[in-house]
C-alpha cells in the first residue's frame, strides 16, 4: 500500500481511503488477513490508535472484520467490495461531471470527448 | 478511567521575576503519543523539568501516576533532556552496560538490537560519534527502558530528515499501549503522524488540548498550519 497523507484532513480518513482503495483494486484480496495494527501504523508512520480508529471505521462500513483471536480480515462478501468500488467510481464520475460542466460541456459532449480519448489512446 | 499517568494542577514556576508557566492543568492517560508544542521560550523544559523533579514548582503541583516528583517517579520516567550528557570517554558498549546498571527497567536486548540497526559498533567511542550520532544513541536507550512515561525534549531538532524518520518509527515501535510519550518539539510537520494529541504552551500558558485528527477536523488544517498562524510573530 502507498500511503500518501496530506496535510488538511484528518489522518483517519486519509487511512480509510488507502486501505478502502488496496481493498477494492485487489491489491487486499478478498477474506485475506490484514498485517497487525502496530504493522500497519508502523508501515505509515502514524500513531497505532489512529491506525486503529481507521480499521474500527473500516470494520464498520463492513469491508473488514475481526476475529478474536486471529486478527482482522478483509470481508469475504464479494457484494460489499463490488458495492464500495462502484460508489467510489460514482464519486470520481461526478466529480469529472461536474468540472467538465464548469468548463462548458454537457454530459452529451463529455462522453463523446471519453470516446474520442479512448480512440487516440489505442493508436 | 484509569489514573492519568501525568497530571497537572495549577501548576506555576518562575524565575525570579519571570514566569516560565502560569497556572498550568491538564492530565495525560496512558497509551498516548503527546506533542508539546510552542514557540521558544513557551515553557516546554521547564514543564519536563518539572516532571523530572529537576526544578521545583512556585505553586501548584505535577504528578506522576499519583505520585509527586521522586525515587519512585524517577523508575518510572525515562528522560531524554534536550543537551546530551553522555560522557565522551565512553564507548556504546560502556553506555548500554551503564543504563543497564542504572535502571532496573532497562532492555540490554532491545537497547544493542538497535544500536546494530543505527550502524554503530559496540566498540566505537563516543568521542568518535557526530553530534546526529550521538542523539540516535542517547534516544535509542533512553527507548530501551519499559517506562509508563517517557518525556522527550527536542528528540529530532538536531539530526537530518532521513534520521528523523528512523527516530520517530523509534518511537512508535517501542512504547507499549500502557505507557505515554511526550515530545516537545517545534518541528511539527515532521512529528504530527504521530501524534495523538497535541498541547500548545504560549508564554507558560496551554492554550489547546485536543487530538490531531480534531484540529483537522475542527480548523481544515494541519497542526503545523494552525501554530503558524496562532504563533504568527
Amino acid at each position: 500500500m502507498q500511503w500518501n497523507l496530506s496535510d488538511n484532513r484528518p489522518i483517519y480518513l486519509q487511512l480509510m481511503d488507502t486501505i478502502t482503495l488496496a481493498i477494492t483494486s485487489g491489491a487486499l484480496p478478498a477474506g485475506s488477513r490484514l498485517p497487525s495494527v502496530r504493522e500497519l501504523a508502523a508501515q505509515a508512520g502514524v500513531n497505532p490508535n489512529t491506525m486503529q480508529r481507521a480499521l474500527s471505521e473500516l470494520e464498520r462500513s463492513g469491508l473488514l472484520y475481526s476475529q478474536r483471536t486471529a486478527g482482522r480480515f478483509v470481508t469475504d462478501q464479494f457484494a460489499n467490495i463490488t458495492q464500495k468500488r462502484k460508489e467510489l467510481a460514482m464519486e470520481q464520475i461526478q466529480a469529472f461531471l461536474s468540472s467538465m460542466k464548469d468548463m462548458g460541456y454537457s454530459t452529451e459532449e463529455t462522453i463523446e470527448l471519453i470516446r474520442q480519448a479512448e480512440k487516440e489512446e489505442e493508436k | 478511567m484509569s489514573e492519568p499517568i501525568l497530571q497537572c494542577t495549577g501548576l506555576c514556576k518562575s524565575y525570579g521575576k519571570k514566569d516560565a508557566l502560569r497556572d498550568v492543568t491538564f492530565a495525560l492517560e496512558r497509551g498516548r503519543i503527546v506533542g508539546l508544542l510552542g514557540p521558544n521560550g513557551s515553557g516546554k523544559s521547564t514543564l519536563i523539568k518539572l516532571a523530572n523533579g529537576l526544578l521545583t514548582p512556585t505553586a501548584g503541583e505535577i504528578r506522576i501516576a499519583g505520585n509527586l516528583p521522586g525515587p519512585i517517579t524517577h523508575a518510572q520516567v525515562s528522560y531524554l533532556p534536550e543537551r546530551t550528557y553522555l560522557s565522551d570517554w565512553m564507548t556504546a558498549d560502556d553506555l548500554l552496560k551503564f543504563f543497564s546498571n542504572f535502571y532496573e527497567d532497562f532492555n540490554l536486548d532491545k537497547a544493542a538490537d538497535m544500536l546494530t540497526r543505527l550502524g554503530i559498533s559496540p566498540k566505537d567511542s563516543l568521542k568518535t560519534m557526530s553530534k546526529g550520532t550521538k542523539e540516535k544513541i542517547q534516544l535509542a536507550v533512553v527507548m530501551s527502558r519499559e517506562a509508563d512515561l517517557y518525556l522527550l525534549d527536542e528528540p529530532i531538532g538536531g539530526v537530518d530528515p532521513a534520521a528523523r524518520d528512523y527516530i520517530l518509527n523509534t518511537i512508535l515501535t517501542n512504547y507499549n499501549e500502557n505507557s505515554t510519550v511526550v515530545i516537545s518539539t517545534h518541528l511539527i510537520s515532521d512529528i504530527e503522524k504521530v501524534l495523538d494529541d497535541v498541547i500548545f504552551l504560549h508564554q507558560g500558558q496551554i492554550t489547546l488540548h485536543k487530538t490531531v485528527d480534531d484540529i483537522r477536523e475542527e480548523y481544515g488544517k494541519s497542526v503545523d498550519a494552525l501554530f503558524r498562524e496562532v504563533f504568527a510573530c
